[in-house]
């Protein structure tokens, strides 16, 4: 059979989602040729909040990349905008002259951000946020300006101001009424959602009409219809959308506010060109979010692939809000009418709001603040139309009320029916991911991911499809060995050769990659460095470490920065010092010409800005005056950070600052799976911040508290308590302990707050607190351990140790 | 045609990686891999300039430092999904010595 030519208007989620149906149904029917006006592959829209926040990169949001769409076949012309469509002809032709034959054509070209036309929109940055360049855009501000304006507080205007706002900007939100989110939330969830961002430094300005944009070429201020003014380099108009039809118009297609469309996704006017996104209109809805894009997907899929027996009928949707720690979720009539009656819970204290609009015995709309574990069990109840009046009394306690008062989220997940949506950007039931658990033995959430899609798009379910797993795996997920391999250039797990390498006493890395029948002759950086790291903490006194298995920053044992220069933190031992030693840094400092320094977050202080050549130079006054490597670059322990303690404050129990340098300088230099910090505070004012440190030490009237497992980063997360103990010297020990536990069980670049988390504190508390002689000889480990690792990097290079690394050779040519 | 300039002895260029050489116009990495093939490549990753000399080798590749682009170092291309090409250069080496050609 000759194939027939299939030619995709837009590299989005809808356009691309079609062609993956396409595939899975009819895989050779068709010569497929896409247009993508954006310069990349297809990329997660939905995650670029998570981006513009620093929680995921471009490369982890992209869905599809090159590769995927030479494995199909298909021809991809990426930065090429279609400006035209010949019906006629049956081709398109795209701006640039490339010109494609159609047998069938899809359009889904999705919307554009209504901008207001307000004076001065025009100017330099004010722009919209959909699309890469837009977070482009924005993170460039950031980097240059202060002030933020978002316009609009809806969905998208909320996790744009999120966004900047973690990217240190003083960020206002104007909205034109008095309730956030209005089309999803009522008062007091608005309410309680205002106050909590608020909290998080959050501006409003509610009930504000913008009425111009103020600047020369470039934005400087907003102005108000009141007359008022703020100051504003970045205008970010987060109104709403508008289906884009430019394109569906000028070819003479049926439009009205998007390209109108039939049930099989065939707009009306040419039954050869279909429409789906965010671009149509179909039943006269216009739909801004994925899942009934990817409902109508489907169809359109089923047509093209000649089964015709899908049809596109509407879809209900359901929100929730992408901004970290907000638990937020909406579906259906929330507000209600004469005929409706709600039941409302709202706890302001612990920040918890849920209203349920039920209309003769059938839930009808909900919305819930603070707590959504239920959420999509009032999304299955409203799309199943089950009346409720048995159950009516406790609906609002949640599905698990009877029997469970826990508010365990693993058994509320257990007993949701089968049928029940836990994914409702790519609608995949309970069912579905249960069952592809079990029959392909899946482990791992980016395992489900891969097979179900669950959790692959917005990712607010993650925690859903978390408890899932482990309830169905069974009791020891946790404790289940994750089955995905090291790196692509093996088979085995970290765990697998972590063991084989003690087991077979494999001391070097070829030993390594021969026995575990490495696929690639060096590796790559992920295993390289891993490996350099396991047997270096398996042999510590034998193994030779390999320089070209570490980062630059260890290799050069300081902080590689955007420029290519470098930066050095010397160690100040539990954040003490001399006048002599800051008149030393500041010397150096002065002699070598450094741009910035810097008191950081763990009170040492940062040189930026030198060049590689300059390291050993100045590393050698260092030395000379008595410092040695901070570590701040390295898989390491980095610092201890200390409050004043007993000897100065008026609250203080015990010497924190004393014990800090003694932690110091038992655990400095030593390499770890990733980096690793530590605090000291003398009582539990807690103002060294210990509870967020891998390592934690609050000191109390009667001893020491001994915190795990903390960390203040990406994702915070409060230690948990290990134990309490009465003396110094068991704070060493336990110390000295925790840390071999972790350099020997830990995966490597697995910080201790995920690592507790996933072998459980359970596991940590045995082999340290259980087992006396156990922890002895993890202490003991330990020092063995220290023996060669405290020889200081930066002496060692200033004598001329490596000097190849950092000489560079000079040519005249 | 410019001609061959000795620029190191391989013995001088670390296995799985590199050395910098400075040249009036551009700084060039000169790698070597660990069958001994020799890359010579521009320092600047197409990126966002990061200097390639301080990345990790593996096989014929090198994995930028600042963000993890991977240089094909025989082409000089960025490896899929990435796009953009850093200038290679023409290397040989004889009797040990390492000669760079540079137009
Ligand atoms: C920041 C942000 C956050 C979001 N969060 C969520 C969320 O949490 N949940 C949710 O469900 N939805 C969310 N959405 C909405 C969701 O991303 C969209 O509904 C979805 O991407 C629409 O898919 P589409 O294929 O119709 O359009 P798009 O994904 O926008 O794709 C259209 C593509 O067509 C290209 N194009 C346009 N015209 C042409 C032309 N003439 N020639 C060639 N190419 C062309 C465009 O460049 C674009 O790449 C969010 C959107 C944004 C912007
Ligand atoms: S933690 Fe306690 S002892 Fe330390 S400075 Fe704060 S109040 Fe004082
Ligand atoms: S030091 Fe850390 S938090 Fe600060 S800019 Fe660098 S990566 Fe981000
Ligand atoms: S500069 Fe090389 S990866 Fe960004």
């Amino acid at each position: 059979m000759q194939k027939e030519n299939l030619v995709l208007i837009g590299n989005g989620m809808a356009g691309v989602r079609t062609l993956e149906e396409l595939l899975k149904l009819a895989p050779d029917h068709y010569h497929i040729t896409v247009f993508g006006e954006e310069p990349y592959g297809n990329y997660n829209r939905i995650m670029l909040s998570p981006v513009l926040a620093s929680e995921k990169t471009i490369e982890q949001i992209m869905l599809n990349g090159e590769q995927w769409y030479i494995d199909n076949g298909i021809t991809l012309h990426k930065g090429k905008k279609v400006e035209q469509i010949n019906r006629a002809r049956r081709e398109v032709i795209a701006t640039d002259g490339t010109v494609a034959h159609y047998d069938r054509l899809i359009i889904a070209t999705g919307s554009v951000p209504f901008m207001l036309p307000l004076p001065g929109a025009d100017k330099q940055g004010v722009i919209g946020f959909r699309d890469i360049k837009d977070v482009d855009t924005m993170l460039a501000t950031a980097s240059q300006y202060t002030n933020a304006v978002v316009i609009g507080g809806g969905l998208l205007g909320l996790e744009a101001a999120n966004g900047l706002m973690k990217q240190g900007m003083n960020v206002t939100v104007v909205h034109l009424l008095d309730t956030l989110m209005e089309r999803q939330l009522d008062k007091p969830a608005a309410a309680m959602l205002q106050k909590s961002l608020a909290e998080r430094g959050m501006n409003f300005l509610m009930e504000h009409s913008t009425a111009e944009i103020l600047g020369q070429e470039r934005v400087t201020a907003v102005r108000f219809k009141n007359g008022t003014e703020i100051p504003a380099d970045l205008v970010v108009m987060a109104v709403g959308i508008k289906p884009n039809t430019e394109l569906g118009k000028s070819a003479g297609l049926y439009c009205e506010r998007g390209i109108v469309v039939s049930d099989t996704m065939q707009t009306i006017t040419d039954p050869k060109i279909y429409a789906i996104g965010e671009c149509v209109q179909h039943r006269g809805i216009a739909y801004g979010l994925v899942a009934p894009l990817f409902e109508q997907a489907k169809v359109a899929a089923n047509h093209l692939a000649k089964h015709g027996i899908a049809r596109y009928v509407g879809t209900v949707t359901s929100t929730k809000l992408k901004v970290t720690g907000i638990e937020l979720f909406s579906a259906g009539d929330f507000t209600g009418n004469d005929q409706t009656e709600d039941i409302v819970f709202k706890d302001a204290a612990s920040g918890t709001y849920k209203k349920i609009v039920l209309q003769d015995n059938q839930v009808k709309g909900a919305v819930l603040y603070g707590d959504t574990v239920d959420g999509s069990w009032y999304f299955q109840l409203m799309k199943d139309g089950t009346d409720v009046s048995a159950f009516r009394d406790t609906l609002l306690f949640g599905q698990h009320h009877l029997g469970d008062s826990g508010h365990n989220p693993d058994t509320r997940v257990a007993s949701l029916p089968d049928n029940a949506e836990i994914c409702g950007c790519n609608g995949v039931c309970k069912g579905d991911i249960v069952k592809a658990i079990t029959e392909k033995k899946l482990f791992t959430l980016d395992e489900v991911r891969a097979h179900t899609k669950a959790s692959a798009s917005c990712g607010s379910c993650t925690g859903l499809v978390e408890s899932l797993l482990a309830h169905t795996v069974g009791g020891d997920y946790s404790a289940t060995p994750k089955t995905k391999p090291l790196c692509k250039c093996t088979d085995y797990t970290h765990d697998d050769i972590r063991h084989g390498i003690i087991q077979h006493s494999l001391k070097t890395m070829p030993a390594v990659r021969e026995h575990f029948e490495w696929k690639t002759p060096d590796g790559c950086p992920s295993c390289r460095n891993a490996l350099n790291y396991y047997l270096l903490c398996a042999y510590p006194t034998e193994y030779v470490d390999d320089a070209q298995s570490r980062y630059i920053n260890e290799r050069a044992h300081g902080n590689i920065q955007k420029d290519g220069s470098y930066s050095v933190v010397p160690r100040m031992f539990g954040g003490m010092c001399t006048s002599d030693q800051l008149r030393a840094i500041a010397d150096v400092a002065d002699k070598y010409e450094v741009p910035t320094m810097k008191v950081t977050g763990g009170q040492r202080i940062d040189m930026f800005g030198i060049k590689k050549e300059q390291l050993p130079a100045m590393w050698k006054d260092l030395s000379a005056a008595g410092f040695v490597s901070g570590h701040a670059y390295g898989k390491a322990m980095r610092t201890v950070k200390t409050c004043v303690g007993s000897e100065w404050c008026r609250f203080g129990t015990q010497d924190s600052t004393g014990l800090g340098v003694k932690l110091e300088e038992l655990t400095w230099g030593s390499w770890m799976p990733h980096k690793f910090k530590l605090a000291v505070s003398g009582c539990p004012r807690n103002c060294a911040e210990a509870t967020i440190k891998d390592i934690g030490v609050v000191c109390v009237d009667s001893g020491y508290e001994l915190h795990i497992g903390g960390n203040g980063g990406i994702k915070v997360r409060v230690t948990d308590l290990l134990c309490k103990v009465a003396t110094e010297e068991e704070v060493l020990e336990y110390t000295g302990a925790f840390c071999q536990f972790y350099r020997e069980d830990a995966h490597y670049l697995e910080r201790t707050a995920p690592w507790i988390e996933r072998v459980g504190l359970e596991k940590v508390k045995t082999a340290i607190l259980s087992d006396a002689a156990n922890r002895k000889a993890l202490y003991e480990r330990f020092l063995i351990s220290q023996q060669p690792a405290q020889i200081d990097p930066w002496k060692a290079r200033a004598d001329g140790a490596e000097a190849a690394e950092f000489t560079p050779i000079m040519i005249e040519a | 045609m410019s001609k061959w300039i000795e620029v190191v002895e391989l013995n001088n260029i670390p296995v799985l990686g590199s050395r910098l050489i400075k040249t009036r116009d551009t700084d060039i990495a000169v790698f070597r891999g660990s069958d001994d093939q020799v890359y010579a490549i521009r320092d600047t990753c197409p990126h966002k300039g990061g200097p390639l000399s301080q990345g990790i080798m593996h096989g014929s590749t090198v994995t930028c430092p600042l963000h993890n682009w991977k240089i094909d170092l025989a082409s000089g291309n960025a490896l899929a999904p990435d796009h953009g090409c850093s200038n290679v250069f023409a290397v040989k080496v004889e009797g040990g010595k390492v000669f760079l050609q540079l137009p």
